[in-house]
Order: C-alpha cells, then structure tokens, then sequence
C-alpha cells in the first residue's frame, strides 16, 4: 500500500544570487514499512526534500509538485492541518543532537511536548509514556531521570533523546537526517540498531538520510542518489550498490577507499571525480553531472537525462549508463 | 637504526577541571597516558580513537602548542620544550599543521598570499615581497590551485579547494613533517580522494612524514604505514597498517573494525553485541574492562602494558 508518494517536487529557495531551484521535479513513492535511503553529497538536496516533507522550508522558499501523504497533499494544507501531521505522523531525527535539543529544558519535558500536543493524554498517562519511550531508545529511567538536562548526556545519548522524541507519537513516517554523522563509529552502530530495530518492530516507514555508503547499506531496502537536485539513480539497495548505472554513483563508489587497499602495498591511487559540485547559480543545461563526467556527448550538455529502467526496481537517469565492460 | 624524526617518550597531559567547591583541590583530567611513539622520516603514522581519546592533544603536544605534564618530545634530537623559545620558532618551520575545518582554520579578512605566506616569517632569512609572492604562487600550482589565485580570499573556495590552501600554508616553510588532524573529514567523498591523493603525492616528492589523525579507519588503512590505536589516553595496539587490520589484536581495535559499516548490502553480519559489564572498573583495573568482551579476573586488578605479541604491540592480557 503506497503510504507517501511524492511527485514532481519542486523547490526553489532566495539566494545572494536571486532565486534558484535547489530541488526539481522529483518523483518517488513509499510503502508503509518501506525503508529508503537517500545518499548524495552536500549541497545535492537531500535534507531539503525531507524538509519539504515536514514543511519546514523558509518561508520565502517556493514549492511545486504534490506531497500526499495517505490522500492528502501536505503542500495545500494550511499551517493548523500541518501541525497535526508535523511530529504526529511523521517524526523526524535531526543531525546535530547538540544544536537540535532546547539546552535549558529537561529531556523529559522535551519527550513529552510532542505526546501533550498530539495524543491528549493527561499528565500521568504523559509521563509513563516518556518513561516508556526512554526505555524503548535504551535509556533506563532508573539511570536516566526525566530531570536531565542535554548538557548532562553524550552525544550518543542526547541522539537516543531525539529518537524518542520522533516516535513519541508513533509516526507512519520516521525521517532520519544523518542521524550519526557526528558519532564515533561504535555509537553509530548502536544508534543504527536501534532505529532499525524501532522501525521493524513497528511498523513504520523509515527515510534515512545520508552521505555515508555503508550507513545506506545496512539500513535500507531501496535507496534514491541525489546530485545537485536531482535523483541520478534510484532502485533497490542491493542492486544499485552492485549493479550502479550512473558513472556518479560509480564515481562516489571508486572514491571510498576500500578494506585491503592501503596505498602504500598497491600504489594505487585513488580515483576521484575531477572538478567540484557546481554552484546553484553555475549550474549547467542538460546533464548537471556532464562536466565531471567522462561519458558526457552533446546530448548529455543540451538535454535533460530521462529515466532508463535498468529492471523492474531500478531506474538511472543517464544517457549513457555505465555497462559491466566499463567498471575496471 | 635511523634517528627517528620524532620520538615521544613517556608522554603525560593533565588538564586541571574546573572545581566544584571553593576549598576543593582542582579535580584532574589525565588526557594522556604514558605515551611512548617513534615516528621515522618519510613514513605515514596514524592514530585512530574514538572522540575524546587524546588524539588532538597528542597532535598538539607534538606541535609544540602544549606542553606535556611529563615526559619528553625529540624533534631530529632535540627537545621541543627544553629549548629557548626562539630557538623552537625557528624550529617551527620543520613541523606544521593542516587543520580539519577548512571554513574555521582560514582567516576570513587575509586574502590567499596573506594565509599561505605567514609562516614565512618564521625562517631566518627574510624574504622581499616579490621572493614571498613567487614562492606562494609556486606552491600553490602544486597543490593544483591557480598561480592567480593569490588575491583571492577565502571565501571564493570550495571546501576542497580551502583544504588545499591549507595544505599550501604548511607546506611552504618546506617541512620534514605534517601534522594533519582530521584534515579530510570535512569534505565530501570524491574530493576528499582527491586531497587524498595530492597529500600522497607531495609525500613522495618531498619525502614528508606525516602524523594523520582520524576516526575514518578506511582513510587511515589507505594512507598510513604505521597506526596506534589510542583508547583513553592509552596506546592499546600499535603495528604495521597491515597487519593491524588484517590481524587486529586488541578487542577494542576488533570492535571498531567491526562497526564500520560495510558498503555491501548483502554484507549485514559482524555485528558488535552488545556487552554487559561484567567486573568493577577500579583505578587499577583495564581501561577497557566495562566494554571488552573478553575480560577476565585478571584485568580487574592490573593495568596490561604494552607487550610485543607477534609483531604488533599490543596491551591486553588475552589478546589473541
């Protein structure tokens, strides 16, 4: 059953340099359960669609295409309606745990905030809820009270905060926007059990955010790569990573290095992609990946790549998607 | 055996915590452990931990921005904080630094001749500003950069492009060794194999050492020779980039290499459980006892030092 479904979604944002379109014409949908994965590098527009979702785009910013969430299109509901899907329906987890937690209110008032707002539960009923919630996210009331402030927690727990917060209403929809960039490896994947945990056992859909392959591999199911706005290549997970199309999927791929490479046993360089993601102002007709792209004809400079199925869970926009004789 | 370029011995850092009573003595925070690392010329070192485990200050120690507690730090023989302050100016030039946040370590209001020039004015010899100007476009071509470029400022670059004025800046008082502190962790995967690259090759043209400090184990498993593992101020294994991940020894140094998440979707097992601790973690006791899996009695009572096991040194009672 499609739970969300997002089409031809565009926005354009005011920069110094008049307004530009950040996001075009983007089209995916969502199963309830689903879990996607979204990966780019910074500046293609991943955090903007997510929120574009959770209509928390600047005012100022212009928005076309349809967000429906179960029927309804988020983008025409006034700001009244969107409180009652915002935090109630879709939860989100912001990435920086430091900035994204009022500093001078206690974590439990914090939890609880959205539980006050959205399920007209009394106070006591209020409270076992976040106590319930704490422990769900591994953070035991007996050890943990309600009292803390964020400043008292790690940053590994201060995320486990943030996480109950977003699932203190049992959303449909659980947006993670990199979630454990700013985590030690070793918290990552605690914190990456527990959402996907959380996300198996109840049923909700996740969007997991990030620029870090690995994090999108064992997370996700299906996954959309974005490049400066766009979606370049979209599938399931599984095949995308081992079956990439897109010479900017490659590219990213080619330029981790991988377990067993050190450089000094192989002298193998590693390869990059040549130039830098252009600017919103800069950025070119046609294909925006063209110029970095060894591939690249004439069509790719003067026309906008259409999506090719690649099979029936996979889609790459390129004219010139990549064969099995070409990746070395 | 060579001199080595660097040799830290028995390295302590104490930094004094705010007090909580007004007659309390200041509670201590021991960032630094007992360090002891060689550091031969033209070699990659690297030191990986987790947040919090002493890496930078090691890094500043070396640099000569801190002074240790106790122990001693030898550049080329001679003692960092034992010499006259203005002997060790002028022994700055040989050891210089690349920050990890492109966007803070560059000063906003100096445009790129200003930046890359300054620690110009550390060499014995001064230079006219047609010399420095020469030398700053030099070096920049070889950081792939413009020879134009000198006027611009700062804020006209890219992340990537920063990193490389960066990399420019140390590189001008030509140095024997490079400290470079989460240098690529800023940056976007595709130019950070670039910086990656630039970085390895000035290693070759010029025979530089370089201390690279990070918390990505791939980027440091790619660049380095050497690696210690540092958990709480401590050196727990220290070997040859090789043989350290192919053969960690250490459970802490297995458990990071395990939760590095693997780009293979396919690949969803070695996973790190999740571990109850076991013994009481006292003043004597392993450092890594409330998170080892393999701790036994002996760990409660005894600190392991750092003992040479197959080729890597390793500190841990039951390492294998």
């Amino acid at each position: 059953m499609t739970l969300l479904k997002v089409q031809d979604l565009c926005v354009t944002l005011n920069t110094s340099h008049g307004p530009q379109q950040v996001i075009s014409h983007i089209n995916f949908s969502m199963n309830a359960g689903e879990k996607l994965g979204i990966v780019g590098e910074s500046g293609c527009g991943k955090s903007i669609t997510a929120l574009a979702m959770m209509s928390l785009l600047p005012p100022d910013s212009k928005t076309s295409g349809k967000i429906i969430l179960e029927g309804r299109d988020i983008l025409t509901l006034n700001s009244k309606e969107i409180c009652s899907i915002r935090g109630n329906r879709i939860g989100m987890i912001f990435q920086e745990p430091m900035t994204a937690l009022n500093p001078v209110q206690q974590i439990g008032a914090q939890i609880s905030e959205s539980i006050y707002l959205h399920m007209k539960l009394n106070q006591k009923q209020t409270i076992e809820r976040v106590k319930e919630l704490m422990d769900k996210v591994g953070l035991p009331v007996s050890r943990f009270g309600l009292n803390l402030y964020p400043h008292q927690l790690s940053g590994g727990q201060r995320q486990r905060v943030m996480i109950a917060m977003a699932i203190a209403c049992n959303p449909d929809i659980l947006i993670a926007d990199e979630p454990t960039t700013a985590l030690d490896v070793t918290v990552q994947e605690q914190i990456l059990d527990l959402i996907r945990d959380l996300a198996d056992s109840s049923g909700m859909a996740l969007i997991m955010i990030s620029h870090d392959l690995g994090v999108i591999a064992q997370t996700t199911q299906n996954v959309m790569v974005m490049y400066t706005g766009s979606i370049v290549e979209m599938g399931s997970t599984v095949d995308v990573f081992q079956n990439m199309k897109h010479p900017y999927t490659y590219g990213l791929f080619s330029a981790i290095p991988h377990a067993g490479s050190s450089a000094h046993l192989c002298r193998k360089r590693l390869s990059s992609i040549p130039g830098q993601v252009p600017e919103l102002h800069l950025r070119p007709r046609g294909c925006n990946f063209a110029d970095r792209c060894s591939r690249a004809s004439k069509m790719c400079k003067a026309k906008d790549p259409v999506a090719t199925r690649v099979s029936d869970h996979h889609q790459v926009w390129c004219y010139h998607p990549l064969k099995e004789e070409d990746k070395q | 055996m060579k001199q080595p370029l660097i040799k830290i011995e028995g390295v302590y850092k104490d930094y004094q915590l705010p007090k909580k009573y007004l007659f309390q003595k200041a509670p201590v925070f021991r960032a630094l452990h007992g360090i002891n690392l060689e550091l031969h010329k033209g070699e990659s070192f690297g030191i990986v931990g987790e947040s919090g485990c002493g890496k930078s200050t090691l890094a500043r120690i070396v640099m000569a921005l801190d002074e240790p507690t106790s122990g001693t730090v030898l550049f080329d023989g001679q003692d960092l904080f034992k010499i006259p302050t203005a002997e060790l100016r002028h022994l700055r030039r040989n050891f210089q630094m690349v920050f990890q946040d492109p966007y803070g370590s560059l000063n906003p209001r100096k445009n790129i001749l200003g930046i890359v020039a300054e620690p110009l004015d550390t060499l014995k010899e001064k230079l006219s500003f047609s010399q420095k100007k020469e030398r700053v476009a030099k070096i920049l071509v070889e950081v792939g950069l413009n020879a134009t470029d000198t006027d611009k400022f700062p804020h006209e670059f890219s992340g990537g492009q920063r990193q490389r004025i960066a990399i420019a800046r140390a590189l001008i008082t030509r140095p024997s060794l490079i400290v470079a502190d989460e240098s690529v962790s800023a940056l976007d995967v595709s130019v950070q194999a670039q910086v990656l690259n630039l970085m390895m090759d000035l290693q070759e043209k010029y025979n530089l050492t370089y201390m690279f400090i990070s918390h990505d184990l791939s980027v440091v498993e790619y660049v380095t020779d050497q690696v210690a593992v540092i958990y709480m101020g401590q050196i727990v294994e220290q070997g040859t980039t090789k043989a350290l991940f192919q053969r960690p020894l250490h459970p802490y140094t297995q458990t990071l290499l395990r939760a590095v998440p693997d780009v293979n979707p396919l690949n969803k097992k070695r996973k790190n459980k999740l571990v109850i601790p076991q013994f009481e973690k006292t003043t004597e006791s392993c450092p890594f006892i409330d998170r080892c899996i393999k701790a036994t009695k002996i760990c409660v009572n005894n600190a392991p030092e750092l003992l040479e096991n197959e080729g890597q040194l390793v500190a841990c009672f039951n390492a294998e």
